[in-house]
């Protein structure tokens, strides 16, 4: 069985390593600061004993007051899996660091939020469009679109 | 003197046999070997994810049929399954059997058709592929047995199953998997010491060990390269650790890898068809007691099985109504190909189709 790791005392550890970066625990995931999400991450996959370094789903859910956005990472060795939120409160141009750089598997899912919710990712290599074409107006999978 | 040369692109696709639907390759080459490769993918996207927020759950299931369009049975069951874990549904055991063992014969029906167009872009011009759809045919006249449909069959349902099914399924079935090791020999005779394959597949396309873990790569792709993961072991869903299987991994991660990977599977598959076939309740219900417009609790679950072509997911958040608030796929095939550029960088032209071919893709799940 892929274990979902206690959260409480994973924040406590994550909390320890990078100052500041949770924000709030619950039964089911992490809320992690946008602006520590790579330290976290790199926390995450480098440190012994954690070893989360297969990044499976990445995915952006528009609840209109803000931009929410998924990562759900598991670690091989232990079968364990960990996940992690990240909050944006801004419509107008949303930016968050990319964690392409940490797990290449965000490569492509980054592309697609980028494409069809209108998140930027700081650092991803390619960003471009990725289903829709260059030009399209909107962001489809936005609430308030149509 | 040194020449000065320029770099030189070729499209290959939307419209090309070996890219195995809409897909496109945009590839810079040097002489005729590749120096860069960029898929641009999007040539089929019909916006599942938001046509998913209009529609009830019951109604999602024929959309999922037309992700993975050859291997619609398990996208249907992932997408119950994320349901059912949402909504803390308990499908019947009978059900679940009817399950697995569909599960099963769309992954052989899947890497059948996955070697045969393999073979086919190694230069093998449809004669692999006619002898894989011999026995493949068989199958689909299983799934038409149960639900009228041979490729996109809507069968499954949030809690079970639409229907039971007939009295001329477990002989079917049974008959199958009595024949198919045969033919499975038989392909190996064919292939499996062809020297002309040999030469154009082993060593050819390697994706390293942690290349793959890296990129997130799932299913043969992934076990090809040597990491023993599949959900059915790792995280075992419905009832699938109640069966005695292997997992087939791989050595190197070369493109004869993950063909050899592939008609391994297909013989563990066959195993578990024969331990659920004699596991299965012969009566019972098929289906949980689930209204037609139900509404699971507000909240989110990310189901995922391992679906022939590797780790297909869903990712589902309620709001209480009776269509999900947000539906995303997780597609393992997009991810698998993320390292499609490791893979074919200082090959020819000849061999990026065949390293391609052996990933085994489907445009309707890359695009949605």
């Amino acid at each position: 069985m892929t274990v979902a790791l206690n959260t409480e005392e994973t924040g406590k550890k994550i909390a320890e390593a990078v100052p500041g970066s949770v924000v709030s625990t619950d039964k089911g995931w992490l809320l992690i600061d946008s602006k520590a999400l790579t330290q976290v991450a790199s926390f995450l996959k480098d440190t012994p004993g954690m070893d989360f370094d297969y990044l499976t789903v990445v995915t952006g859910v528009d609840y209109l007051d803000y931009f929410e956005l998924v990562y759900r990472v598991v670690s091989m060795k232990n079968n364990q899996s960990i996940t992690l939120k990240v909050r944006l409160f801004t419509r107008e141009d949303p930016v968050v660091a990319s964690v392409t750089p940490i797990w290449r598997a965000a490569y492509y899912q980054e592309r697609e939020i980028f494409d069809l919710l209108g998140i930027k990712f700081e650092g991803h290599p390619y960003l471009k469009r990725l289903l829709l074409w260059e030009g399209f107006n909107g962001y489809p999978l936005r609430r308030d679109y149509l | 003197m040194s020449m000065q040369t320029e770099p030189f692109y070729l499209n290959i696709g939307p419209q090309h046999p070996s890219t195995h639907g809409v897909f496109r390759l945009r590839v810079q080459l040097d002489g005729e070997v590749v120096t860069d490769v960029d898929p641009i993918v999007g040539y089929l996207h019909r916006g599942i994810e938001k046509l998913a927020e209009t529609r009830t759950y019951t109604q999602i299931i024929p959309l999922t049929d037309r992700l993975d369009y050859l291997a619609s049975m398990t996208d249907n069951v992932a997408y119950c399954h994320a349901v059912e874990k949402l909504a803390g549904i308990k499908v019947p055991e009978r059900a679940e059997y009817i399950r697995i063992i569909l599960s099963e014969l769309m992954r052989i029906n899947s890497h059948m058709m996955a070697v045969g167009f393999f073979l086919n872009d190694c230069g093998a011009f449809f004669t692999p592929v006619l002898y894989m759809w011999r026995e493949r045919e068989k199958t689909l006249d299983i799934f038409d047995m149960v639900c009228g449909q041979r490729l996109l069959y809507n069968y499954m349902r949030v809690g079970g199953v639409s229907q039971d099914v007939p009295e001329d399924f477990l002989p079917a079935v049974k008959k199958f998997v009595a024949e198919m090791p045969r033919y499975i020999g038989e392909y190996n005779q064919l292939i499996k010491e062809n020297e002309i394959f040999l030469a154009r597949s082993k060593g050819v396309g390697i994706l390293p060990r942690q290349t793959a873990i890296d990129i997130g790569a799932s299913g043969p792709v992934l076990r090809a390269s040597g990491v023993k993961w599949d959900v059915r072991k790792q995280d075992p869903y419905s009832l699938y650790e109640r069966f005695d299987f292997e997992v087939p991994t791989g050595d190197t991660g070369d493109c004869y890898d993950r063909y050899w990977v592939r008609i391994q599977e297909m013989q563990q598959s066959l195993r578990i068809i024969e331990q659920a076939l004699a596991q299965m309740p012969d009566k019972g219900p098929i289906c949980a007691d689930v209204p037609q417009f139900f509404r699971p609790p507000k909240g989110e679950a990310y189901g995922y099985i391992e679906a022939p072509k590797g780790n297909l997911g869903f990712y589902i958040v309620s709001d209480g109504s009776i269509a999900p608030y947000r539906l995303h796929i997780y597609p393992p095939t997009l991810i698998n190909i993320t390292a499609l550029k490791d893979m074919v960088v200082g090959w020819k032209v000849a061999d990026l189709i065949i390293i391609f071919g052996s990933m085994d893709v489907v445009l309707g799940e890359i695009d949605r």
